[in-house]
């Protein structure tokens, strides 16, 4: 077996009470992730993405909350700890990069400050030492010129050199993992190619495990090792992203990749139609019994609406799905 | 079947005033201040092709769009619809851009809340008195909604009764009803998930070819344009630099900046050929760079590059181009 995994959650549930009654928008969600690798997590919206990211770094909005299930960080129990703790694990553990950088950013200090605040925070440095952490910082993080930028405001930077600045604050005090929601989604596809590869070369040089929640399948495709794909609430497959997105056992994600429009064989092509997968997903309070995906798929049976299916094994992967009983 | 095109621009520009406000430039001295979001935009649509304009934020192909169905003016250029400049057409103006109509990025903002989907469909017919009678009416509502996937009851319904995916259906049914040529599409499926705009996508491609609908799509993603267009036009800081015919520009794409925007897509073959990283970000519009605006993340930028702005050479606006350097 693989070395232990630095995160590890099993049959996570985040529920919303309401007064007509509980709704589950996660349901039964196990995965890990290892040191060093990146987990893609795709869905479309509704699917419990976020929220699950969300569980995970304890920013998870009341009246939502944890109904079930353990989360681990490197072998600790992190669901059940008392709010002042788990504030400075995130930060020290755990970063976070969300899809707005300008929300993650305060509008009133510059970039060094806030730099010099985090790490000081965190890590037992004076201002000096921690203002020439920042400079390096700023400077692994791509951005020209640290020496000028350090103090500027964050309006003053683009959305592209916003977004450098917040991973930057996320990797400040060393990390073990990110949770990046989002991260590349408000950018253009030229920055957007920048910032993934600058994810991609932390994760490699610091040994980071990183979460990698989108919904863009180009995305996962070009940074994570491994992807679970989400369907209302649930996982319906996890696997190797190669597998996964290449030959794909779920009839939810052989739909989804179906439904992308993709240059190469086709470019150009007009009228040629593209996959559908007839339906929406199901609201919160309306899943349906059994696999939540079988009022919309092609190939189910009996047993899909009585009984809820597990992740089973499917080739290199694991799918939540009858076929593969 | 009728050769002239349907839409043709001619160095079509639009400038904003974003001064600061009269005082601030009394006081302070501050200069006027004008932003140049499209500049000498010229292409044609050939009726029943869909012609997509694709680029990065703020380059512009909004802005197009928005011209094209009049809701801003124009500062320089002409729009000629069907031969007819609508700006000479004076009165003929509102008859011709009844022949067009537009679809926008957000069904969320773009229907409103408080009116029944029947009424916000049923707009266009009453304005342009297109129904004779009440019966008429409901009758061509409930074509209109069969025609987009939704059921006849739908039209009892309001807006935050739908998806997202069914109220884009909405919007088509309504810019539908008032039986258009021409569809200005503007980023119609950005805010959907892909499943739905694989939906959204191919209701657009069957009411194109059962009503001979000519498209002009905006949009920022390269595989959706490869998918839906005939011809694309690329462009830069309010610029056409490259227009081609689709499977041309993504075969062999000649301006630098399409080949940036092609190697920049993420590759869901994973092949495992790296993206070539590109330096560099789109310039602030209100300082252009002087020259090509390409210039500062182009590969190929000389000192021509730098000081002279290149002119539009056979479907493309290029030194390298044009010198075969590239």
């Amino acid at each position: 077996m693989s070395p232990a995994p630095l995160l590890e959650v099993r049959d996570l549930r985040v529920e919303f009470p309401t007064r007509r009654g509980t709704l589950v928008a996660v349901d039964g969600v196990s995965f890990a992730i290892e040191p060093g690798e990146v987990l893609g997590v795709v869905g479309e919206s509704g699917a419990g993405k976020s929220l699950t990211g969300m569980a995970v770094i304890g920013l998870l909005e009341p009246p939502g909350r944890i109904g079930a299930g353990e989360i681990l960080l490197e072998g600790r129990r992190i669901d059940r700890l008392p709010a002042e703790e788990m504030r400075r694990l995130r930060g020290r553990r755990i970063g976070a990069i969300f899809q707005d950088p300008l929300t993650s950013l305060n509008p009133l200090y510059t970039v060094g400050d806030q730099l010099v605040e985090t790490i000081r925070t965190h890590l037992e440095l004076d201002r000096g030492q921690a203002r020439r952490r920042a400079l390096q910082l700023l400077d692994e993080v791509g951005i020209p010129a640290p020496g000028a930028r350090i103090d500027h405001y964050p309006h003053q930077f683009s959305g592209g050199m916003r977004q450098r600045v917040v991973i930057a604050l996320a990797v400040a005090a060393g990390p073990r993992l990110i949770i990046a929601d989002e991260p590349t989604t408000a950018l253009d596809v030229s920055i957007q190619a920048q910032i993934i590869a600058l994810l991609k070369m932390l994760a490699r040089e610091h040994g980071t495990a990183v979460m990698l929640i989108t919904h863009d399948m180009g995305v996962i495709a070009e940074t994570a090792h491994r992807v679970a794909v989400m369907y209302a609430g649930r996982i319906a497959e996890i696997g190797p992203v190669r597998e996964v997105l290449q030959a794909p056992r779920h009839p939810y994600t052989v739909g989804l990749m179906g439904s992308i429009p993709r240059l190469g064989a086709g470019a150009g092509k007009r009228h040629a139609r593209l996959v559908q997968i007839e339906g929406a997903m199901p609201r919160l309070n309306a899943i349906p019994p059994g696999c939540a995906f079988h009022p919309r798929c092609p190939r189910r049976f009996e047993r899909c609406g009585a009984e809820r299916p597990e992740l089973l094994p499917a080739g290199a992967a694991r799918a939540s799905c009858w076929l593969y009983g | 079947m009728d050769s002239r095109p349907l839409l043709r621009l001619t160095d079509v520009g639009r400038d904003f005033d974003v001064s600061r406000p009269w005082l601030n430039r009394m006081l302070e001295g501050a200069p006027r201040q004008l932003l140049r979001a499209v500049d000498m935009v010229s292409f044609d649509v050939a009726r029943g092709e869909t012609l997509a304009l694709v680029g990065e934020s703020g380059c512009g192909k909004s802005t197009v769009a928005r011209l094209i169905v009049g809701l801003y003016a124009l500062t320089r250029g002409r729009i000629e619809f069907d031969g007819v400049d609508l700006a000479a057409a004076g009165a003929g103006a509102s008859a011709l851009r009844r022949r067009m109509q537009m679809i926008f990025q957000d069904p969320y903002a773009s229907l409103n809340p408080r009116w029944r989907v029947r009424d916000i469909v049923a707009e266009p017919i009453r304005v342009l008195g297109l129904a004779k009678s009440g019966d008429e009416e409901r009758v061509r509502i409930a074509a209109l909604l069969a025609q987009v996937g939704l059921a006849p009851e739908d039209g009892e319904k309001y807006p935050h009764e739908f998806s997202g995916g069914q109220r884009q259906r909405i919007s088509i049914a309504r810019a539908l009803s008032g039986h258009p040529e021409f569809l200005v599409c503007d980023e119609p499926t950005s805010a959907l998930d892909v499943s739905v705009q694989a939906q959204i996508l191919n209701l657009m491609s069957e009411l194109q070819e059962r009503l001979g609908l000519t498209y002009l799509f905006i949009s920022h993603n390269l595989a959706v344009v490869a998918h839906v267009a005939d011809r694309v036009g690329v462009m830069y800081l309010g610029c056409i630099v490259e227009l081609a015919n689709a499977v041309t520009l993504f075969k062999a794409p000649r301006h630098p900046y399409t080949r940036l925007l092609l190697d920049a897509i993420p590759d869901l073959g994973m092949s495992g050929a790296p993206r070539t990283p590109v330096g560099g970000e789109v310039p602030n519009p209100l300082a252009p760079p002087a020259g090509c605006a390409f210039h500062p993340r182009c590969p190929h930028a000389n000192q021509r590059c730098r000081n002279e702005r290149p002119a539009w050479r056979a479907g493309v606006a290029c030194h390298a181009v044009e010198e075969g350097r590239l």
